[in-house]
């Protein structure tokens, strides 16, 4: 059941550019967590900005009851998130919405994660690798100094190709099915999940669809409520539906086969 | 310390309710929060047929509160009825129902259709939503269709009927009015302000909707000033929001000449802000010597 907190800031601290990674102590939280879904944090005690931000969980240790999270100050909200300081409090409410589903029997797994989309993506390597998946991890980033999680990525065994935009580190170019075109003729993937630009992972959708493999994806959007009350994050699962669904508690995960990506 | 409230007619255990469309159908925060445990749980507006609403995006952010444009998405009253109203019932949750039509006969439909069900404490009658092309607002701004949708409504239910009332309008005291005349219970207000925003890098409007509406914080100076003066000309029971996120806030509209107070978007920032808010209130009762909420409403009027 998901519940309110006050966690307390273990770290905050700036990893690159505007790409920031915080430690929090959440005891009540952190047991309830599971990949894909998101916390709703308060990112400060004032009326300015007012709403909750959702950022997604990820890395949990439940024994030490410690979440992590991944982000990319873009506004007021997080710009104060940064400033927030180890010992301080954050208001917290979660885990919210579907998460990703785990296999029920071993398989070989592609995740496909592109910038801070990747957030999402290591908590789920971590529980994949736990229920003795196999996974090829597609990384994307502008530059190599953004491949935050690649570290934490390898050392609970899963493989990792890269691609960055500037050719800084493995393969030079976009996130996209025919940068990897040798890599993935030479597996047999049989489930693939994703997140990142949208527009990116219509690419992978596409793909899958041709291979005939399953999968997931995580959406974004901005939220009021978190839990389905306000209607706020609404899009069509495909262009054509008359009704819709909420990223929040429909989501943020859905199955490839849910929704038309754009 | 007494804090019940009779709402024209509705029995409130305590002055603080939920306000329609920042609460779903009472349930989405009941890990949170116990809905029963509230003063009144406004549902979402919930029109005859079902709706899809608004393309988005349907809300931004703004200082010190947001816009929405939802565009009234509802399942229709009927699945209401068959679907989320017994459970609510079963918790003894105390429902208002909150309604939107298209027509005069559309609200007098709907009002029947309530009419008798087990489990509703009253009719909040939406005719203030800015966010559809069809029903909501354009009842709401002309006096003489409030009084007609309000005496139609009345006509149909034994229910207490609570008119939402626009601040889009130039005299809201006329709208207030009107209502009474039509034979309102009480009165809820404010809905939000018309707003909208631009994003200056696709230059075209935020909004799937292009318009929406304002709530939280910012709109607290001027959902006060009408509710101070509504409670000034008409003798009804208010129901009053805008704003609302802290017991100070709270206060505040009762002063003006709230009977009740109803929180919206504060709900999105701390789920639990409805019976916390209580607990601010009831030490300054405390400690200022009141005894009754009642003896707060409209004191700060000379
Ligand atoms: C996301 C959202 C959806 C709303 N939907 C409805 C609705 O369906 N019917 C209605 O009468 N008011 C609706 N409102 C208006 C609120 O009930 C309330 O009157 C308004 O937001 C002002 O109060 P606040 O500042 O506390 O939010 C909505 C407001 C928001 C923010």
């Amino acid at each position: 059941m998901p519940s309110l907190e006050k966690a307390r800031i273990i770290s905050n601290s700036k990893q690159y550019h505007n790409l920031y990674i915080m430690e929090i102590e959440a005891p009540k939280t952190a047991k309830q967590c599971k990949p894909g879904q998101f916390l709703h944090i308060r990112s400060n005690p004032g009326l300015d900005p007012l709403l909750r931000r959702p950022l997604s969980l990820y890395d949990v240790d439940k024994k030490a009851a410690k979440i992590s999270l991944l982000y990319k100050v873009v506004g007021k909200g997080t710009a104060l998130l940064a400033d927030m300081l180890p010992g301080e409090n954050l208001d917290i409410m979660g885990p919210l919405g579907r998460g990703f589903s785990l296999p029920e029997s071993a398989k070989k797994c592609l995740l496909v994660g592109g910038g801070v989309g990747m957030a999402p993506l290591l908590y789920l390597a971590r529980e994949l690798r736990r229920g003795g998946n196999e996974l090829l991890v597609l990384y994307g980033v502008g530059n190599e100094k953004e491949l935050l999680a690649l570290e934490r990525l390898e050392a609970i065994g899963s493989q990792v190709q890269i691609a960055t935009i500037d050719g800084s580190r493995g393969l030079k170019g976009p996130l996209i099915p025919p940068l990897f075109s040798e890599i993935l003729s030479n597996e047999r993937i049989e489930f693939i999940y994703s997140c990142g630009p949208e527009s990116m992972m219509k690419l992978w959708q596409e793909w899958a669809g041709i291979n005939h493999i399953a999968g997931e994806v995580s959406l974004e959007e901005y939220m009021a409520c978190g839990v389905g009350a306000c209607l706020g994050c609404a899009r069509k699962a495909r262009p054509d539906n008359e009704f819709y669904v909420k990223i929040c508690k429909d989501g943020p995960v859905f199955r490839l086969d849910e929704l038309e990506l754009e | 310390m007494d804090l019940t409230v009779n709402l024209g007619g509705i029995k409130l255990k305590n002055p603080v309710a939920v306000a329609s469309g920042t609460f779903g159908y009472g349930l989405e925060y009941a890990d949170f929060i116990e809905p029963e445990k509230i003063g009144a749980v406004i549902v979402k507006g919930t029109t005859l047929h079902p709706r899809p609403g608004n393309p988005g995006p349907r809300i931004y952010e703004t200082p010190a509160g947001m816009l929405n444009a939802i565009g009234l998405e509802n399942p229709g009253i009927e699945v209401f009825l068959r679907e989320y109203l017994p459970r609510l019932r079963e918790r003894q949750v105390t429902v208002i129902s909150n309604i939107a039509g298209n027509s005069i006969e559309e609200y007098a439909l709907m009002a029947s259709l309530l009419q008798g069900q087990e489990g509703i404490a009253g009719i909040e009658l939406n005719i203030s939503c800015p966010n559809v092309k069809q029903g909501g607002i354009q009842f709401g701004t002309d006096p003489e269709t409030v009084r007609q949708v309000v005496a139609a409504v009345k006509k149909e239910t034994s229910l207490p009927v609570i008119p939402k009332l626009s601040p889009n309008v130039t005299d809201i005291a006329a709208i207030a009015l009107a209502a009474a005349e039509g034979g309102a219970d009480a009165l809820s207000m404010i809905n939000t302000l018309g707003g909208m925003a631009i994003d200056i890098n696709r230059r075209k409007p935020v909004l799937g909707n292009v318009f929406g509406g304002l709530s939280g914080p910012a709109i607290k100076p001027v959902a006060l000033k009408m509710i101070y003066q509504v409670y000034r000309e008409v003798d009804l029971p208010i129901l009053g929001g805008g704003g609302i996120v802290n017991h100070i806030d709270a206060l505040e509209f009762f002063m003006a000449g709230a009977a009740a107070v109803s929180i919206g978007t504060g709900n999105f920032v701390n789920p639990c802000l409805a019976l916390e808010l209580l607990e601010g209130m009831e030490k300054y009762m405390q400690e200022q010597g009141f005894s009754s909420i009642q003896e707060l409403v409209g004191i700060a009027h000379t």
